[in-house]
């Protein structure tokens, strides 16, 4: 292929059309279903213009108590999130302590666990009878006291932070390597005590990685379905991702969803611009961090205890949770320990040979993951060349469109494509398209800001050199840029894949029983109490992801964590 | 129009009355269809579609073992089990019908007002299985051969007997409101199981909507379906469960897990359960098929032996220790009832229990 002669020379270049059809895929993706989103959320039911949905959402107890439970859920969970992830993206990132890779990897596969599955895995640990954490301190100390139920607003919160801190990890971890130790060398040498460089030097430039993972973890606490549906709805309150849910069961109400679906949207929008505005103002970027070995802060004797915290906090996200899942996987009863008269097989047999819709799932998610990991990055790759190397006018209404999802929470995506696919002209409802809509739409932005800082550390001359040679735009791209970019492009596509098995909040709304995904399975087999059943599925998801993961972490020049990432 | 539905619903008044129905100007018009046997042409047509899809409102485990049934006797026809509560399954197909999307061959729900709505909007087809024809009460089928009665079984009390002594356990639905049960009962979800929707409608049409503004103020733990407070009973969760499935607690006792079943002294819930062939069946003679397996001797016993239910096939025997359903003071079923008040038992329980 690569060898074909230069004839093509006299070909036109495709590549506006090209341009503009990818212009218009972004349009259609964002622009369609928010667009029926805002119809439908200012109609009544014969589809008249009317305010009375947004009159019911702000005087009505039942949708003002579910906004105010979701505003504490995101402030608590972002304020834990920060604390937890600073101090230990710091110890990772600029000290000398012990398994320094092996911590970072593990933050890594709590991202890889959907919250709802530690959701569900935190029922078995910490639903105040039955839970194995709740047994133990009852057996230990002769208590008949609960040490923590889990069916509570701080349960909840507890829970979304354990999977939401990765992403302040991530960032904070990365800016501080960026972070040119000479800066902090120059305040030592200039008679600075270790905690003025920290104070003047060293935070001040860590913050804004602080902010936009606070941000980030905000926007996940409040966007997130699967957790609050598994834990709050018990627990007898709803949050308005829950509420939303809910408004689609019968008889359905697509107005209020919709109605109670923008204020997530704008709350998103509003803080994003004001991350944008603070963050602009401060000119903090270390340009040209190439400047020598970061020197670690030596800890001396707390070497070994500051790994013990960070293992005690991870054994959050993952310890204890996996080990109640392998527990409810094969012991008989999903609360009782394991021990050799109690182990069985018998859900594993259950889940694979009885269970007629795990072959289905299984094969609906992998179609889908490996779909719009394919498709989303190579649509990112288009798009950030094009934004990155300016190749055409009005790029820079790409780069915004590609943005822009992640301004739509995920649940708000799937009630604004299941209002634009379930009528004609196209109807798309029922079928794995909208899904694969659904999900590239919602991977769009981490995909393309992953694609378009690779495009930026990539110099152009080995592009011009293609193109004087006579390629195409197009043609340089597959041929010279591509390959260039082999690491990023299958580190964004996996980081796709891994994110479409885990999410559930679009496909809540948007599944059809021909069209049922792994996590809605899981959701539904939670609602019939079928603990032992999830356990099962729910380890098969996390060997496929991690199989994935890994498979990406064995090719070269890899380096991961490098990504925006939106929640399941 | 208004008037026509109308008078639908009063003949149709409730399960029970269907016989008479019978007699009545609209079941002369329409005669039920001939009983269909499951001949080797239905066989041979069946397999080559391959496939059936049955949504279906009973336990996953019961379902599947059905379907596993089902997939031994008639070798290639894949039998896939869309399980879900009655409640939910009601909205997947309204939401899928209105989109045109037509998956579902067998629909079996929790609600018996769901196959009045069925039936108004036409989406039944005509199919009586010899056995129902046969085997079965005049009650517990539709006279216009839409559907019958395929299990019945209750809606119970429950409580783990580690955490409660016998003596000391709830006999009767005012006792759960004994402030000592703060905090420990479980119950289930009307806006998901049929089995509760038709058990809050008996409960409160007898009881009075008071029982349910005060067990509110209880503390329940709020699961979903009604096979869920039997497993949080067995797994020490809640101490006692205000509603769920008499058959789990069944299944979960003769395991030998320390759960108890009382039938409370106002009356049981009874809950009775159709099952219908789609007119739109993309697998026309496997939908068939399967609608005649599921009321044979064969399938309503394994229903009766593993799954604890209980059946209306005449030749269905109860297994051994099992309380006949004659020996329960039970609450009377009215589908019809259920059907016109559903968005308002929906309601009204999300306005006490505030999920």
């Amino acid at each position: 292929m690569g060898s074909r002669s230069l004839t093509s020379r006299v070909r036109p270049d495709l590549s506006s059309a090209v341009l503009v059809l990818f212009a218009a895929v972004l349009c259609v993706l964002v622009a369609l279903p928010v667009g029926w989103l805002v119809v439908f959320a200012f109609s009544d039911r014969s589809g008249g213009l009317t305010l009375a949905n947004f009159r019911l959402l702000f005087t009505d107890p039942a949708f003002l108590e579910p906004l105010l439970t979701t505003l504490i859920l995101a402030v608590s969970a972002s304020a834990i999130c920060c604390l937890l992830a600073a101090p230990m993206g710091w110890l990772v990132a600029r000290t000398d302590m012990p398994l320094r890779r092996t911590v970072r990897f593990l933050v890594m596969a709590s991202f890889v666990t959907p919250p709802f599955l530690g959701a569900i895995a935190w029922e078995l640990l910490a639903a105040p009878n039955s839970g194995l954490l709740n047994q133990l301190h009852r057996a230990s100390t002769g208590a008949d006291s609960v040490l923590f139920d889990v069916y509570t607003l701080a349960g909840l919160v507890f829970v979304v932070s354990c999977y939401t801190f990765p992403y302040v990890f991530v960032l904070v971890a990365n800016a501080l390597d960026r972070i040119p130790p000479d800066l902090e060398d120059a305040s030592a040498m200039l008679g600075g005590s270790a905690l003025w460089t920290a104070r003047r030097v060293t935070i001040p430039l860590a913050l804004p990685a602080l902010a936009a993972g606070a941000l980030v973890a905000f926007l996940q606490a409040m966007t997130l379905f699967g957790a609050p549906g598994i834990l709050a709805l018990p627990a007898g309150f709803h949050t308005m991702t829950t509420k939303i849910w809910s408004l689609f069961q019968y008889p359905p109400k697509p107005e209020l969803a919709a109605a109670a679906s923008l204020p997530l949207l704008v709350v998103t929008v509003v803080l994003l611009r004001v991350q944008s505005a603070v963050l602009g103002r401060r000119g903090y970027e270390v340009v040209g961090a190439k400047s020598g070995q970061a020197r670690p802060v030596k800890l001396g004797p707390l070497r070994w205890p500051a790994l013990a915290l960070c293992l005690a906090i991870l054994s959050l996200p993952i310890f204890l949770p996996y080990a109640a899942l392998v527990n409810a996987a094969f012991s008989r009863i999903p609360s009782q320990p394991l021990t050799p008269e109690r182990f069985t097989l018998d859900h594993v047999r259950f889940v694979f040979l009885e269970l007629s819709a795990t072959r289905l799932a299984l094969k609906n998610t992998l179609v889908l993951g490996l779909l719009a990991a394919t498709a989303g990055t190579v649509l990112a790759l288009v798009i950030s060349y094009v934004t990155a190397r300016a190749a055409i006018r009005g790029h820079r209404v790409l780069a915004f469109l590609a943005t822009a999802p992640i301004a739509i929470p995920a649940i708000a995506l799937g009630v604004g494509l299941f209002l634009a696919y379930t009528r004609g002209p196209v109807v798309l409802y029922g079928t794995l398209w909208i899904l694969l809509l659904a999900y590239v739409t919602i991977e769009m932005p981490a995909a393309y800001q992953q694609l378009q800082a690779s495009f930026r550390a990539l110099s152009p001359e080995m592009e011009e050199a293609s193109r004087i040679l006579g390629a195409s735009r197009l043609r340089t791209l597959r041929d010279v840029t591509a390959p260039l970019l082999g690491p990023s492009l299958i580190a964004t596509w996996c980081f796709v894949f891994v994110a479409v098995v885990r999410e559930l909040s679009a496909a809540a709304i948007l599944f059809t029983s021909e069209t049922k995904v792994l996590s809605v399975l899981i959701f539904d087999l939670n609602e019939s109490g079928d603990l032992a059943a999830i356990a099962v599925l729910g380890l098969t998801m996390l060997i496929l992801t991690s199989a994935v993961i890994a498979a990406a972490n064995l090719l070269p020049g890899l380096r991961g964590g490098q990504v925006r990432v939106r929640n399941a | 129009m208004r008037i026509a539905r109308l008078g639908r619903r009063r003949v149709l008044g409730s399960l029970t009355a269907f016989c008479l129905a019978l007699a009545m100007p609209l079941g002369a018009a329409r005669a039920a269809p001939a009983p269909s046997k499951v001949t080797p042409e239905l066989i041979d047509a069946a397999k080559k579609e391959g496939k059936v899809v049955w949504y279906t409102a009973v336990d996953l485990p019961v379902a599947e073992r059905i379907g596993k049934a089902f997939e031994a006797k008639y070798p290639g026809i894949d039998l896939r089990v869309e399980r879900s509560g009655g409640e939910r399954i009601f909205q997947r197909v309204g939401q899928e019908y209105a989109s045109n999307i037509h998956a579902v061959d067998v629909l079996h729900s929790s609600d018996a007002a769901h196959f009045i709505v069925w039936k108004r909007e036409g989406i039944l087809a005509p199919y009586v299985p010899e056995d129902v024809a046969l085997h079965y009460p005049a009650d517990q089928k539709d006279p216009d051969g839409l559907f019958a009665s395929w299990r019945v079984w209750l809606s119970v009390i429950g409580y783990n007997t580690r955490i409660v002594k016998p003596e000391e356990a709830p006999k009767s639905f005012a006792d759960l409101l004994d402030p000592k049960w703060s905090g420990k009962i479980v119950k289930a979800h009307p806006g998901y199981s049929g089995t509760i929707m038709t058990a809050t409608f008996q409960i409160s049409r007898d009881l009075g909507w008071e029982f349910f503004e005060k067990l509110a103020r209880q503390k329940v733990m709020q699961v979903q379906s009604s096979a869920d407070p039997p497993k949080k009973l067995a797994l020490g969760e809640r101490a006692v469960m205000a509603d769920g499935n008499e058959y789990n607690l069944i299944q979960l006792k003769e395991k030998g897990e320390p759960v108890e079943i009382v039938y409370p002294s106002e009356g049981t819930p009874l809950i009775i359960g159709p099952s219908g062939v789609l007119k739109d069946a993309p697998h026309p003679n496997a939908a068939r098929l399967l609608q005649s397996f599921l009321f044979s001797v064969e399938a309503q016993q394994l229903m009766v032996d593993f799954g604890g239910l209980r059946s209306f096939h005449e030749r269905v025997k109860d297994p051994p220790g099992r309380k006949p359903l004659r020996e329960v003071k039970l609450m009377k079923d009215d589908p019809a009832a259920v059907e016109r008040q559903a968005d308002e038992l929906k309601a009204r329980y999300s306005k006490y229990f505030k999920v």
